[in-house]
């Protein structure tokens, strides 16, 4: 167990050194990119830019502004080039909206995606196996801000149903809470049921035909309990590995387009605002903050390979 | 020898005689080979057909957008037209208010889908856009079919130096989101293009997308030349004398061609579709170019108001993504009716 959590974290460390050189180095190679401008301001004299670029450091070397810049994220220092804003103070300022996003659409398209996937594996041929095949090849054929809109236009614009844009804290009111994301939810789980489902059902057949299957109805338990205790938990390893790195990038800040459809105030908002202005800091950090989620979340899903298969040892 | 045995027979040779009248008996139907076998699969798949008829109709459409330019809308993609105004029922129009608001669809020759703030003719940026999509995915997808398959060749082959290089960098690349990865490139090669290529080609986001999706081919490859290259026809090539090269493409490419092939559609789907989330963050196609993706960003302000602006892009987007993903599964089906392949963003 200490030789999994060394070695994870060796490659965590790695991967997070890796993610910030490439995202630095892309920037460092824009040839009319230059920061000291972006802070000094639209009317700013070239003496002024001058001091900016020396205030900040940009006339150093490429490693050393590179040190500087990791330097400030670790001390939380870190400011943004186009609002003089605290970037670490603004992810976490803004990662409870994220969070509400992310954490309960996550949720719905797992519970979602368990049950059709079963029914469906259950059912193999049947209506409902039919329509999540379509639901599952439709799914990936959507990109989410085209659902998100679609949504928006026709319950927000058209019925009303939803209000149409902003956040509402959780604290503060948890039923326009919920009111306020619903939408978002379903632009984010929608077009993964179908696809996660499929996965399952696959899988699901797959282990339906094998010995400790016939073993387990021959000794007398109930379909159900056939099916809960030993063909959906075989089956759910690969849904676990998907749902791992998923999960971990849109709490990264990959729900971005979904955020900016809906306005919401969350990482992926700022992450893309920052996109629109160069402004590298919030990128890098952002990034970082992608690769923390991945490492943790790849490690995660391995221990709980672990727990649903006792055969597989975690070696790293 | 055997096949003439009847006339050899009348000539008077009983021995070759026997042997030809068993085969005789037992004549097999002619062989079918794998390639015919999966044509005729995807022949009978007729749903797969019909997607393969509609997204040959959009590519045609798109591409015949200069002569609805020229011959309908009498109007050039990128032509602005801010203090026109347009015959809607025999009224005349401001093409764009005093306010600034663009004109909904007339659905008339002119402006059929309504126009943008600089008064460009919307149905023509549609179909301009559209093979701005199409050519990004279709050059993207190439990129990725000939570089992935060479990593893939090069690192599983070798091993060793190449392996060691090449492995490590697919997983960085693999290990970053995809769509972050990609916007910083986007972004980044934006303003200052890739040496004579301009910051706001259409080339670029294809050669973004193209890097990006490497390891989407090159690591199902490498795991496949892996399997291969311990297999017995490849020490008999080796013995024969034949070099690393030719052992890899006249041996081992042919074997994992249907590999290769089932990709194709996958790799140009998703290929589509990030082109649109880049130009939707602004870090893809690059004005005044048009892309679906621009368009459905560039509609969202408007879309209580005129929604086909954004919707329009949109369906067609859908439609051509979801017509390769269908043919796709069909082609996967046909060449291997029991592979699992199937990746996504």
């Amino acid at each position: 167990m200490s030789r999994f959590i060394t070695r994870r974290l060796l490659s965590a460390v790695l991967l997070l050194f890796a993610t910030s050189v490439v995202v630095f180095g892309i920037f460092e190679v824009i040839p009319s990119y230059n920061p000291a401008r972006a802070i000094a301001g639209r009317n700013a004299t070239a003496t002024t830019v001058q001091q900016v670029s020396e205030k900040f450091g940009f006339d150093k070397p490429v490693y050393v502004q590179y040190g500087n810049t990791m330097k400030l994220i670790f001390t939380g220092q870190v400011i943004d080039y186009s609002d003089n804003l605290n970037v670490v103070d603004q992810f976490g300022q803004r990662f409870p909206v994220t969070l509400s996003l992310v954490v309960p659409a996550a949720v719905i398209w797992m519970l979602a995606a368990i049950a059709l996937g079963s029914l469906s594996a259950l059912r193999a041929g049947g209506l409902l196996d039919r329509g999540l095949m379509v639901a599952a090849i439709v799914g990936v054929s959507i990109p989410v801000f085209l659902l998100a809109a679609v949504l928006l236009y026709a319950f927000a614009f058209r019925l009303s149903w939803f209000p149409n844009t902003g956040y509402s804290p959780l604290a503060s009111d948890p039923a326009q809470w919920a009111y306020h994301l619903v939408l978002p939810w379903i632009a984010i789980a929608a077009l993964s049921i179908g696809f996660y489902s499929r996965v399952l059902r696959s899988n699901a057949l797959d282990v339906i035909n094998q010995d400790f299957v016939r073993t387990a109805r021959a000794k007398g338990l109930t379909q159900r309990q056939v099916f809960v205790r030993h063909v959906l938990r075989n089956s759910l390893m690969p849904i676990v590995t998907l749902f791992g790195l998923d999960f971990a990038t849109l709490l990264g800040g990959a729900a971005l387009v979904t955020e900016t459809v809906f306005n919401l105030p969350g990482i992926g908002q700022y992450e893309a605002t920052a996109i629109g202005n160069l402004d590298v800091p919030p990128i890098m950090v952002g990034a970082m903050f992608t690769a923390f989620f991945v490492v943790l979340f790849s490690a995660l899903s391995d221990v709980v390979y672990a727990l649903l298969d006792p055969r597989i040892r975690l070696t790293g | 020898m055997a096949l003439d045995s009847e006339d050899r027979g009348a000539a008077g040779i009983i021995v070759s005689a026997a042997p030809g009248d068993l085969l005789a008996e037992t004549r097999h139907p002619p062989a079918i080979g794998p390639w015919r076998l999966a044509g005729r699969r995807l022949r009978r798949n007729k749903v797969a057909l019909v997607f393969l008829a509609l997204f040959v109709i959009l590519v045609a459409l798109c591409l015949l957008a200069p002569v609805y330019s020229n011959y309908i809308a009498h109007i050039g993609p990128n032509t602005n037209n801010i203090t026109g105004t347009v015959d809607v029922n025999g009224q005349q129009q401001n093409v764009v208010s005093v306010s600034g608001v663009p004109i909904g669809p007339t659905w008339g020759s002119h402006y059929l889908l309504g126009a943008d703030t600089n008064g460009r003719d919307l149905a023509v940026r549609l179909l301009y856009g559209g093979r701005t999509s199409l050519l990004i995915g279709a050059i993207a997808t190439l990129i990725i079919m000939v570089l992935g398959t060479l990593v893939g060749l090069i690192s599983g082959y070798f091993r060793g130096v190449a392996d060691f290089i090449l492995r490590p960098l697919m997983e960085l690349i693999w290990s970053f989101p995809v769509v972050i990865l990609g916007v910083a490139l986007g972004t980044a090669l934006a303003i200052g293009g890739i040496g004579p290529v301009k910051g706001n080609s259409v080339y670029i986001p294809a050669f973004i997308i193209g890097v990006v999706y490497i390891p989407y081919l090159g690591k199902p490859i490498r795991g496949e030349v892996l399997r291969l290259r311990h297999q017995d026809f490849i020490d008999a090539a080796r013995v024969q004398g034949m070099g690393p090269w030719r052992i890899m493409f006249s041996e081992i490419l042919p074997n994992i061609a249907s590999t290769i092939i089932v990709f194709v559609p996958l790799v140009l789907a998703y290929s589509i579709l990030l082109e649109a989330y880049l130009s939707f963050l602004g870090a893809g196609v690059q004005a005044p170019n048009a892309s679906w993706g621009t368009l459905i960003s560039d509609g969202l302000p408007y879309i209580q108001t005129t929604p086909t602006y954004s919707l329009i892009p949109g369906a067609m987007l859908v439609l051509t993504v979801l017509s390769v993903n269908v043919v796709g599964d069909g082609v996967r089906d046909a060449l291997d009716p029991r592979a699992q392949v199937r990746v996504r963003t």
